[in-house]
């Protein structure tokens, strides 16, 4: 699969980031470079091997419900940039 | 040309567990911003999610409660998308191999009974909530519902009116709440309906092209956005146009829905297997233990109800609405088993009106099953009118003589006269005193008979059996 600089420009804008001419041609480079890695295993048959979900085969533990934890607002907003009424502040983005 | 409009429903129900489904934060609802947000719902470096055991039990109960099929193993999925509500950028969920696939809801629209069959129903995490007024430009996040527990159930396109749709997310909307695993409430958005709507021409196999209508709260939305929904589809085609696939919104205000994003600009999600989570394993004897704790169904009361007390399918779905108003029922017909009509009638009727009057669940209902027992008793036997029975009623309602049915009736001279000599002499008496209008009815004046019949409950202030007057009237007029 080839990567067009329009591609690139798309999957900003879903990401929400901005980038410019420069960038989205960086970015292209780069990206297609992922996509050969990615090109290149996908060339490997798999045909007759089992799907796996997971490395390890073990199955998920479970946590009973109970409430553990305790309001840490003070401590974790701490280290957020801005805050207001108890609110994280962020850009806004309105879809 | 006839249309024929196809329906799918998406429900979110919030699971009513106490702590999230991948931390151990609170779920209550209400807390100040941003208090019930610990460092996994935050997705702050390093954290891991674990599983709530009670999340998934009480999606297996949804499972059996539907006769679908438990996936003895199931695995956890990320989709990815950014917003500033979803911190880790992807919201955990389901993709391949969900808990619970296939199953089936009967539901009741008017006298028809119809089977909708359900595609599937996966736990996920829910978002944060995003507040876009009034903070110099920028967006406050409350991230307390992050993380809280959902059921998503998806049911196939089996639904072909707005009618249908509702009863549907009504019967399901009962199911959850019967089960004890979503509290129900619209207003707070524990339960979300998302309907996906289509048309195509009547008797044709392939489905036009649907669009699908976020984010409806309540039961009357859900109708009149599938409405305007079909509506606009058919004018379009048929102005020769096309249905574009797209995300719409409905504005309740306004009574229509507007376009939130098209095909185009939809997100691809890229679901893949979390590497967090571990494959979740269900044994048959966990199922089994399950199903041993859930309580009779709705389909199963109703049926026991037609059955057993000889109700019509309206009313066994009228009762079976609530598992508090059935068991409220049923805590009632014990006093009075062969008057179960005159009971459901009782509750459908007097009960509930005044519960809703007042605002009040069924659970607050200030007469107990006992005390309208003890009160239909006295009409099933004959000591007072259906008439009368409604101001006891009343009075038990206020609290009157501590709800002691024979009291009230004592205390306001209710007892019904039945004696057939004491009304042949008010009778008489009324006879005597209104010659014209005897001889008016022995002339043919049908009308006349009324008036005499009203002359004599008056003397009796309402307290004889009117059908027990009526005959004796006719007797005395004839004889």
């Amino acid at each position: 699969m080839t990567l067009s600089v329009n591609d690139v420009r798309r999957i900003a804008d879903l990401a929400y980031i901005e980038i410019n001419e420069e960038e989205a041609k960086a970015m292209l480079t780069q990206l297609s470079g992922i996509f050969n890695l990615i090109e290149a295993m996908q060339s490997v048959d798999t045909s007759t091997v089992e799907p796996m979900f997971h490395a390890q085969s073990v199955v998920q533990r479970l946590r009973e419900d109970e409430i553990t934890e305790t309001d840490q607002r003070e401590l974790c907003q701490s280290i957020a940039p801005q805050v207001e009424a108890g609110l994280y502040l962020v850009p806004q983005v309105i879809e | 040309m006839q249309w024929e409009i196809v329906i799918g429903l998406e429900v979110h129900a919030q699971l009513s567990t106490r702590s999230k489904i991948f931390s151990g934060a609170s779920t209550a609802y209400g807390a100040p911003p941003n208090t019930q947000a610990c460092v996994v719902d935050l997705a702050l470096p390093g954290v891991l999610p674990v599983l709530n055991k009670g999340a998934v039990e009480q999606a297996i109960k949804f499972g059996l409660s539907v006769d679908a099929r438990i996936n003895s193993s199931s695995i956890f999925a990320r989709k990815n998308y950014f917003y500033p509500d979803l911190p880790k950028g992807y919201q955990i969920s389901q993709y391949e191999l969900p808990v619970v696939q296939g199953g089936n809801i009967q539901i009741q629209v008017g006298k028809v009974e119809k089977n909708i069959r359900l595609t599937r129903a996966h736990l996920e995490e829910d978002a944060g909530k995003s507040l876009h007024e009034d903070f110099h430009g920028m967006s406050g996040i409350d991230l307390n519902r992050a993380g809280t527990p959902l059921l998503e159930i998806v049911s196939e396109p089996d639904m072909h009116s707005s009618e249908e749709a509702v009863a549907y997310a009504k019967t399901l909307h009962a199911l959850v709440r019967w089960i004890g695993i979503c509290d129900g409430n619209m207003q707070e958005g524990s339960f979300r309906c998302d309907a996906n709507v289509s048309v195509r021409p009547r008797g044709t196999e392939k489905f036009g092209t649907r669009c699908e209508i976020k984010n409806l709260n309540s039961f009357r939305f859900l109708e009149k956005a599938i409405d305007y929904e079909a509506r606009r589809q058919i004018e379009i085609l048929e102005d020769g146009g096309i249905i574009r696939q797209e995300t719409r919104l409905y504005d309740a205000n306004k009574d229509e829905t507007r376009t939130m994003r098209t095909k185009e600009d939809a997100n691809d999600y890229r679901y893949f297997p979390d590497p967090d989570l571990l494959p979740l394993e269900i044994t048959q004897s966990w199922i089994d233990q399950l199903k041993e704790a859930l309580p009779e169904l709705p389909p199963a009361r109703r049926r026991r109800y037609v059955n057993e007390f000889g109700l019509s399918a309206y009313d066994a779905n009228v009762l079976t609405n609530s598992r508090e108003v059935a068991d409220y029922f049923e805590n009632t017909v014990k006093h009075l088993p062969t008057q179960a009509k005159l009971c459901a009638n009782w509750i459908m009727g007097e009960i509930s009106g005044q519960l809703n009057k007042e605002g009040i669940e069924i659970t607050d209902c200030p007469i107990s099953p006992a005390q309208l027992g003890a009160l239909l008793t006295r009409i099933s036997d004959g000591t007072i009118s259906g008439k009368a029975a409604k101001s006891v009623f009343e009075s038990m309602w206020n609290g009157e003589l501590d709800k002691n049915v024979d009291a009230i009736i004592e205390a306001k001279g209710l007892k019904q006269i039945s004696d057939d000599s004491a009304i042949e002499k008010l009778v008489d008496e009324v006879l005597a005193a209104n010659a014209q209008q005897v001889s008016d009815y022995r002339n043919g004046k049908e009308k006349a008979f009324n008036s005499l019949i009203g002359q004599v409950m008056k003397a009796t202030q309402g307290k004889a059996n009117p059908a027990q007057v009526n005959a004796i009237l006719k007797k005395k007029l004839t004889g």
